[in-house]
């Protein structure tokens, strides 16, 4: 598949680990992810608000939560926020056929509008692009405004695409 | 019930079809497939194979071809009148696990007047 890049490159993004006080005054802290966390991270998605599914992903149920974390985490980079024990966010860069990445983000529902999610799409970036990544791409649906400013914010640009997700791509 | 199957070159759209197969085999529902033109596979090879689907299960499936636009060409001849639901394949996962629909498929949701069943 045929994907435009914006032509200029976009960063370079702060690489993590960093710590940070979000908008409700939790201490917040981001790392690069290790397999060691898993149980963790599962933990996170098992307490994953429906309502935030996206285009299928994360799974509902448990068995395909641990499954489809295996296939994500094989490849590509991760970051993952902390509050306290508790894991509340995770960035995910995947690899894809074409030597490119596609990115996805998640945030636990009661961690949101808090200032999170920019700040774990921008260490993610950060690490992706100090490894070496180049072409960064999302799909997001077309109605969710508020993912879609923060991508924009970051730096990625409109592709194509008369579907119901519009893509997004980076240049690092 | 009458069901019509949308089957492009795609394996995915074989997978769905073998499983609708399966299935009017235990119902007894009237099946129809359809063969939409893609840039996947040539006409005659996909009805060749979907003919040896229908054979190998021991079922009676009418088959037809769709010519032009698939979208358009499905939902036409599910909304003439002759068919309770239209099946379709379910979308191909991206990298990170998102579903993602095909163009012909997201043209049947939003046109067809029949029920359209994703095959999962």
């Amino acid at each position: 598949m045929s994907r435009s890049y914006p032509d200029d490159s976009v960063g370079p993004f702060e690489r993590p680990p960093e710590t940070f006080t979000d908008a409700h005054a939790r201490e917040i802290e981001i790392s690069v992810y290790d397999d060691e966390e898993f149980a963790a991270l599962a933990e996170m998605y098992v307490a994953f608000d429906p309502a935030d599914r996206a285009q299928g992903i994360p799974p509902a149920n448990e068995g395909a939560i641990d499954e489809w974390l295996d296939t994500i985490l094989a490849s590509g980079y991760d970051v993952v926020a902390y509050h306290g024990d508790a894991c509340v966010g995770h960035a995910t860069l995947v690899a894809d056929s074409d030597g490119a990445h596609e990115l996805a983000i998640f945030v636990l529902d009661t961690h949101q509008a808090a200032g999170i999610g920019s700040r774990l799409l921008e260490a993610l970036l950060g690490h992706a692009g100090r490894e070496g990544t180049e072409r960064v791409w999302l799909t997001v649906e077309r109605w969710n405004q508020t993912a879609i400013a923060l991508y924009r914010k970051v730096g990625f640009g409109t592709c194509d695409t008369e579907s119901f997700e519009m893509e997004m791509a980076i240049r690092l | 019930m009458n069901v019509l199957v949308g089957i492009d070159g795609t394996e995915r759209a074989f997978a769905a079809f073998e499983r609708v197969v399966a299935r009017v085999k235990e119902t007894g529902d009237d099946l129809t497939a359809a063969i939409v033109a893609s840039e996947i596979e040539r006409p005659d090879t996909i009805e060749r194979r979907v003919r040896e689907v229908i054979d190998g299960e021991g079922i009676e499936a009418a088959v037809r071809r769709i010519e032009g636009h698939a979208g358009g060409g499905l939902v036409d001849l599910a909304d003439d009148g002759e068919f309770d639901r239209l099946v379709v394949d379910g979308g191909e996962r991206s990298p990170t696990g998102k579903i993602r629909l095909d163009p012909t498929t997201e043209f049947v949701l939003l046109n067809a007047e029949t029920s359209v069943t994703l095959a999962r």
